[in-house]
């Protein structure tokens, strides 16, 4: 199969899945005990505005003619007005869209930077002492609370004695942003390295058990350049596949670490919609988040076809 | 005739796990795991014994203290006793995280026994379920069900259930789809059996084993989940000690106060790590010899 091919049928793979999602978060409004529209609009809630936003969201129609119109609107990118700012929260998402992009961009590379040396040398010095180090990385990363992490970095680098990075804000400039971005995407990265570590030291034993690095070993090249040339560079693919299914765990750990660090990112944008009860930017907010993820899902599957073909005959 | 043609086709129903019994002391991490995850349960246990305050009690004189033989470590911006606090967060934090995996797992293991056995459509259908949870971000749905369906413990639980059971459905119908060719299974069909004993007295017992191993590893994560929603503010509701919630409230007073943030902190990790310690070690002590 071709990888146009490919991309096609993942493509044609991802429509129940879009409406699945759609359908979830359509639903969201339903879950709401009571009146939706009076629950929302809390103290705010007159019968006037009531009587309106029922009209807005439709709520006295049947559920499938809801579902029509949310799905109508939708598709010409009209996700409802916030309730508290009256502005479209389309738009809200979309002003607040490069902060989070800065964070997982800077958080996945970070990420790279810690996960590929360290599982490598576990890898390469595997069941010696390193490889035991290094393997009871995951087992106590992972226990460590994102956000608790971040706090912990807060302490060390950024308040009392070391003032080296500001406690929070987006900064100004490209320079300023890599500054003021530096301990969050650490924290992400840090949130994410013990899955990556572990993901990535398992594949990268497996490409050294394979037949064509026993081959180049015959052969008797040196074991560094059987590590980099031929082990590390077929675990990238790994590495790219890893990352990938792992990406939803680190933007969801983004929406915790941009409250941590007060950043004016997507995720604040929904934290705060959440106290200010204005639903339409809560599920706008989930909306863009799942549409990243399901779009990065479906590039790194269309990458991973690309450098490994036996991909494409599943 | 009938019974002992049931019992024939039922005889070696569960794959043995040998020695477990003889090898759980000889598995390191399984009884660092126990020790450290049986010390802090005991504590919680013994809560109203092993601390002198209330946990709630407000005590507006002495507010931020320093450790001292009364505090030993010191009070809150409340004046509530931190240790006390901790031990009783122990106890809603565990409580809560227990029952939040038990949900997920039964409803999972259900869902998955019944996706692999049947197959065919019901199997569709339950596939195209668990692609539509996956496609979310873990924390931005459970955050979206927990505001949609108000605060509240029970809330939490139908958030992390709706979110959690797809794991231990997708583990669940791999085993299956590997246990439904083996003979026993074919034989229990031979044997005339219905499909409702089929799953529940020879597909269960022999496909559970991975949904636990799952299941101790799952309690970490919502663990976290579970304080990562009291830091926020959307979880355990004041005044009910919640370890997230402690460190959300110290974070205000981290210049001069950094141990109300980190405290909590330390015994989340040091509860997770006996958690993921002891789910290494009974994952190793189940794996088939």
């Amino acid at each position: 199969m071709s990888l146009a091919g490919y991309a096609a049928r993942r493509l044609l793979q991802m429509i129940p899945i879009a409406l699945g999602v759609t359908l979830l978060v359509f639903f969201l409004i339903h879950l709401v005990p009571g009146d939706p529209a009076r629950t929302m609009l809390g103290t705010r809630a007159t019968p006037e505005r009531i009587a309106l936003l029922h009209e807005e969201w439709g709520l006295d129609e049947p559920l499938p003619v809801q579902y029509w119109r949310f799905l109508s609107r939708l598709v010409h990118g009209d996700l409802g007005a916030s309730l508290f700012y009256s502005v479209p929260a389309g738009r809200l998402v979309m002003e607040r869209l490069p902060v989070t992009l800065w964070l997982i961009g800077l958080g996945t590379l970070l990420s790279v930077a810690i996960a590929v040396p360290l599982a490598t040398l576990a890898a390469a010095k595997r069941d010696r002492p390193t490889d035991h180090v290094v393997r009871a990385v995951p087992l106590v990363g992972l226990g460590f609370p994102s956000f608790w992490i971040g706090i912990m970095l807060l302490l060390a680098f950024a308040l009392n004695s070391g003032r080296a990075f500001p406690v929070g804000g987006y900064g100004e400039g490209f320079l300023g942003h890599l500054h003021a971005m530096f301990l969050p995407a650490l924290t992400v990265a840090l949130a994410i390295s013990p899955i990556l570590i572990r993901s990535l030291r398992a594949s990268l034993l497996e490409v050294l058990e394979s037949d064509y690095v026993a081959t180049a070993r015959s052969k008797g090249l040196p074991e560094r350049r059987v590590l980099i040339r031929h082990g590390l560079r077929n675990a990238v693919i790994s590495m790219v596949t890893v990352l990938g299914v792992n990406i939803g765990f680190l933007v969801g750990g983004t929406l915790v670490v941009e409250q941590v660090f007060a950043l004016p990112g997507v995720g604040q944008l929904m934290i705060n919609s959440i106290f200010q009860r204005d639903f339409p930017v809560v599920q706008a907010v989930t909306l863009a988040f799942t549409i990243m993820v399901v779009l990065v899902y479906l590039t790194t599957d269309i990458i991973h076809a690309a450098l490994d073909p036996r991909v494409r005959f599943d | 005739m009938a019974s002992v043609a049931v019992s024939a086709v039922e005889a070696p129903v569960v794959a043995e796990h040998r020695g477990f019994r003889q090898r759980w002391y000889r598995t390191p991490s399984f009884v660092a795991g126990a020790s450290i995850l049986g010390a802090i349960v005991v504590v919680a246990i013994l809560a109203p014994v092993v601390t002198w305050h209330d946990p709630v009690e407000q005590n507006l004189v002495n507010l931020l203290q320093g450790p001292s033989w009364s505090h030993p470590l010191g009070t809150d911006d409340l004046g509530r006793d931190i240790w006390t606090r901790l031990v009783y967060g122990a106890r809603t934090d565990l409580r809560i995280a227990v029952l939040a995996v038990l949900f997920p797992f039964v409803l999972g293991t259900t869902a998955g026994l019944i996706a692999g056995y049947f197959g065919g459509r019901t199997d569709t259908v339950a596939n195209w379920l668990v692609s539509v949870v996956v496609a979310f971000p873990f924390y931005v749905l459970i955050i979206a069900l927990v505001f949609a369906l108000g605060p509240g413990t029970r809330n939490i639980f139908i958030a992390i259930t709706i979110v959690g059971w797809v794991s231990y459905a997708r583990i669940v119908r791999g085993e299956v789809l590997v246990a439904k060719r083996q003979e026993y299974v074919l034989a229990a069909h031979a044997g005339g059996l219905s499909s409702a004993r089929i799953i529940g007295r020879h597909l269960l017992p022999n496909v559970i084993t991975q949904a636990v191993v799952f299941a101790m590893s799952d309690i970490v994560l919502v663990i976290l989940a579970i304080v990562t929603l009291g830091y926020l503010g959307l979880g355990v509701q004041p005044p009910t000690p919640d370890w997230g919630r402690m460190i959300a409230d110290g974070q205000t007073y981290l210049t001069t106060h950094w141990w109300l943030s980190t405290i909590p902190g330390i015994a989340i990790v040091v509860t997770a790590l006996g958690l993921s310690l002891l789910a290494d070690g009974i994952a190793d002590l189940l794996r088939p010899e």
